[in-house]
Order: C-alpha cells, then structure tokens, then sequence
C-alpha cells in the first residue's frame, strides 16, 4: 500500500503537489473559525497598521483587525463562493451542452449562437456591464459570473456529445429498446465526465480570481466580510506604508489560482482534453 | 405475409439548416423494394456509397425514409402505435460493422448484453447473470468473460458479444451491417459459422449487408445488388448472380478473383 501510494507520488508530482496544496486549502477554509487566532471582524482601532508580533502573526489593518484571521476567514469567502460559481455553471452548461448536442437541428443552433454572442465580449467586460446595469451587490456579481461562465462549459460539452453521437454503441443501444433518457444517463453522461472534470479544475482558477477582481473593483463581496479581493481593495490606501496588506491576500489568491490551474494543465496533458478553443482567454 | 416487405423506399439527406434556402439534396436510396421471408437470409451487395447502411438504418426504424413504407409482419413501423412500436422494436436488431465502437467502453460484457433484457424482461438478477451466461457461452466465450470491459477482447470477440447482445431478444430479423467486414479471414469465417448455426437455432431471419461477395455468398439464400441508391437485380442462386449482364455486377462478379490462376480474367 505505501509502496504503492510512493510510485505514485513519484510519478504524479506535480498532481500529487497540487493536490495537497488544494487540500491545505480545503482544510483552512473547513477549520477557519478553530485555526484564526482572532475574530476576524473585532475592530481594535488603537492596534491599527501594526507589523507582525506574536498576537497579530501577520499585523493588522486600518481598523486593527488582524490580518491572519482575516486571510483564513477570506478563504471561505472567496472559495466557498467560486465553488457556487463553479457548481452553478457547471449544471447550467452540462444541461444546455447535453440539449444542444443531443437534439442537434435548431435548438442547437439557437443555443450555440447564443452562447457565441456571451464569448464575444471579453469575460471581464461583460461581468462589469451586467453589474452596471443589475447595481453592485453580492448576487448580481454571482450571477453575472455565472452567466459569463455557463457558456465555456456548454460548448465543451456540446462537442463531446456530438462526437459521442457519432458511436455505434448509441444506436445499439436505441435498438436494444432504451429510452432517450436512459441513453443520456448511461452512455453519454459516463463518457462526459472525464473530460468535464479536467476542464473543471481549470475553471476553478477562473471563478476565484474573477470573484476576487469584481470585490477588489469593489462592486462583489462588500465590507466588512472578509474575502481576498475586497482586503486588496481596503489594503490599497496603505500601499506606501504598509503594502504587506495587499500582498498577503494577493499571495493567497495566486497560490491558489496557480495551483488550480497546475493541476488542470497536467490533467487536460495527461488525459488529452483538447483545451485548444480556450486560447487567448484571461486566466 | 413476408416479415419485412420495403416498398417503394426513398430516402435523402438533407441538412436543412435556419437561412438557408435550397438544400442540396440528394437521393441516397431511391424507390427501392424488396422482401425477407421468415428464415432466410437476403445478402445486400454494394460497393461503398452504394447507400447500404442508410437502407440499414432505414428498416431498423432510426432513419425515417421521405417516401415509402417499412412494413414488419404487415405493420408499418414508422407509423405503427407505440405499443406495436415497441414490439416491433424488440423483433428487430442489429451487429454493426464496427465492434469497438459497438460497445460503451464504460461497461462491462455482461451489462452490454443485458441492456435489451433490462429494457424489455422482468428478470431476477440471479436469472439475468444466468441469461447472460448462457448468452456468451452460445456465442462462443466463457462465464469468466462476463466481468471484462471492451478493451479486454478482440475485434472477433468484441463482435461475438456485439452477436449476443442482438439475440438476447431472441428477434425475428437481425441487420447484420457489414458486421464481419472488419475482421481477418479466419474469424470472419467462425463468426459467419456462428451466424448460421444460430439462423438455424432460433429460426432468424437475416439482411446482411456487405461489399464482400464471399462472405454475403456463404450466408445468404437470396441476393439483391444494390448501386447508387438504386436496387439493380435480385437472384435466388449464386449462378445467377454470374450469369448476370448487369455491367455493374458483372464488374463486381468479375473483380472476384477465381480460386485457380488458370480461371483469372485477364482483363481485371
């Protein structure tokens, strides 16, 4: 067994990296409340912009909560939502991908041209135009994400679908008598995981920096929860005096945008996901 | 009352599309008729692109033709009730000519074959495992075979589970669309072996479709040569198939090479 568990560390570094660092993550974000030496919200203004000490590890902000605590609460914030950005536009594009590839004919072709019309705006764009006009706030920015998202996911699928299709097996298996239905569920949607999956973890980086850029800009997460891009964001009048306070959230963004997209590299490489229609977007 | 009678068959492809005004489209079959008697076997002959595989798919129901009916036992099954449909459906089957590609990769021999019975028979799982035994062993593999995924067999064996999943249903008439086209001589000849005993066992009806004029020789009772959509001549005999004048066939006939040297047309 951990002869075993040792080949595949060996073989699978840069996996193996990754997936401990994610799991580091996943911990901090469950165990935030037990880990944080302070409440993360506690306002203690006579301790403002301190450095680092033993009570305050990584020193405090302009109202003197501490940083620490801030970054380790942020992580369920920033994760926890991306995670909703990811699931939500995941099952959104799995539907629609599944419809359009299916059913093939106008449907298809009403839903892909519409879903080119949302990829010709660049993702960022668009996500300001569509809070522009919602207001700033919290839900808008998810679901404008959402909606910008949604379509990547969809045309993945889409594509395995109908080369999937093509398979003699779906036509066996509609002469064995199997229903529409059960052909999606049992031949196509086991066969469309794998990719999805890869494509998944690439995504991930996408939500969490996107998130963070929309509470940095101000107009997501707003004060005074903790989340990554809004301590950026309150961090910024302090740059000539205490930068440290942008840099440690803006660290933990990179790690974990990084490494999400590290691992999603090596799986698309290791397991041939054709990411080639994704070139020239911003990570 | 033949079991498949196809009357006057017409089928095209057309790929019409929102904006865009004329379709280009081209008859791949055109009025073509014929019928299966129970029990026998009718050899489809063509070179590729003949339309073949669409008439295939045109009496196994997927492919709804433009003009003419597809009438199994007297019910015409495109515009039969569902009931009827359903039945209709059991009674019809198919071994294509790709084994691999046959199979989902993702599952294991035993759920392939037991995909029909799942759809159609109320089985206990204990009487289903035993069908589908009893399956494999008919067509010539083991019970230790059940468990293996597809990447685990042969093309040959791939396309003996392909045999066992269409006669799971115990069917009328299976579409056997170039099933043993891919295959190397030998196996060719133990699955068209195992084709025969089992039309003989369960009183199958057959359409084998094909290029190759050997194989379609060893299985079927009637022949049909089909070219361009179009059905040319039918025969009830391998001779008349040769005596044929039929440019097209004769081609055909004569690109057959002659078992002795000495019988070889020097003009191929």
């Amino acid at each position: 067994m951990i002869e075993r568990l040792g080949v595949m560390v060996r073989s699978q570094k840069v996996i193996v990296f990754c997936s401990v660092i994610l799991a580091l993550f996943l911990l901090i974000t469950i165990f935030a409340p037990w880990i944080a030496p302070h409440d993360p919200n506690l306002v203690n203004v006579t301790a403002k912009l301190q450095g680092s000490s033993l009570a305050y590890p990584l020193g405090t902000d302009h109202l003197g909560r501490c940083t620490l605590s801030r970054i380790l609460y942020g992580a369920r914030t920033s994760l926890g939502f991306a995670t909703l950005i990811f699931i939500s536009s995941l099952s959104i594009g799995l539907i629609i991908g599944l419809i359009a590839g299916y059913k093939g004919g106008w449907v298809d072709q009403a839903l892909m041209r519409f879903a080119d019309g949302v990829m010709a705006f660049p993702d960022l764009l668009l996500v300001l135009g569509l809070v522009g006009i919602w207001g700033a706030g919290l839900r808008q920015v998810l679901i404008a994400l959402i909606f910008v998202q949604w379509v990547y996911y969809a045309r993945i699928i889409r594509g395995v679908v109908l080369s999937l299709k093509e398979q003699s097996y779906i036509t066996a298996a509609k002469i064995s008598g199997s229903s529409q239905w059960k052909i999606i569920m049992k031949h196509i949607i086991p066969n469309v995981l794998p990719p999805l999956a890869i494509m998944a973890t690439l995504e991930m980086g996408w939500a969490i920096m996107h998130l963070s850029s929309m509470s940095f800009l101000g107009l997501g997460v707003q004060p005074p929860i903790p989340e990554w891009g809004a301590m950026i964001h309150e961090g910024k009048s302090y740059i000539r005096t205490n930068p440290l306070l942008m840099v440690y959230p803006g660290l933990m963004i990179m790690l974990v945008v990084v490494t999400f997209n590290l691992l999603g590299e090596t799986l698309s490489e290791r397991f041939g996901l054709n990411t080639d229609n994704k070139e020239g977007r911003v990570k | 009352m033949s079991l498949l009678q196809v009357t006057e068959v017409s089928y095209s492809y057309n790929f019409k599309m929102p904006f865009q005004s004329k379709d280009p489209s081209k008859n791949v079959l055109q009025n073509i008729s014929f019928a299966i008697e129970a029990g026998t076997c009718l050899g489809l002959l063509g070179t590729s692109g003949a339309g073949k595989s669409t008439l295939g798919k045109v009496i196994l129901g997927i492919q709804r033709p433009q003009h003419g009916k597809v009438l199994f036992q007297g019910h015409d099954i495109y515009n039969a009730d569902k009931i009827t449909k359903r039945k209709i459906r059991r009674n019809l089957q198919a071994v294509f000519q790709d084994s691999y590609s046959s199979v989902n990769p993702r599952m294991t021999a035993e759920s392939i074959i037991s995909e029909p019975l799942d759809n159609y028979e109320k089985l206990t799982l204990t009487e289903k495992r035993k069908t589908v035994i009893s399956l494999l062993e008919r067509v010539g593999l083991s019970e230790r075979d059940a468990k293996k995924y597809p990447h685990q067999f042969s093309g040959g064996q791939l396309q003996r589970i392909n045999i066992a999943r269409a006669i799971a249903l115990k069917p009328m008439l299976i579409v056997l669309d170039e099933s043993v086209s891919s295959l190397d001589r030998v196996t060719q000849s133990l699955i068209l072996e195992l084709l025969n005993e089992l039309k003989i066992d369960f009183g199958l009806s057959y359409l084998f479709i094909t290029h190759d004029i050997k194989a379609a020789f060893s299985i079927s009772d009637h022949l049909g040569v089909l070219e361009n959509g179009e059905l040319i001549e039918c025969y009830d005999s391998k001779a008349q198939f040769f005596e044929s004048k039929h440019p097209v066939v004769k081609r055909m006939s004569d690109s057959m090479l002659a078992e002795h040297p000495r019988d070889r047309s020097l003009t191929v």
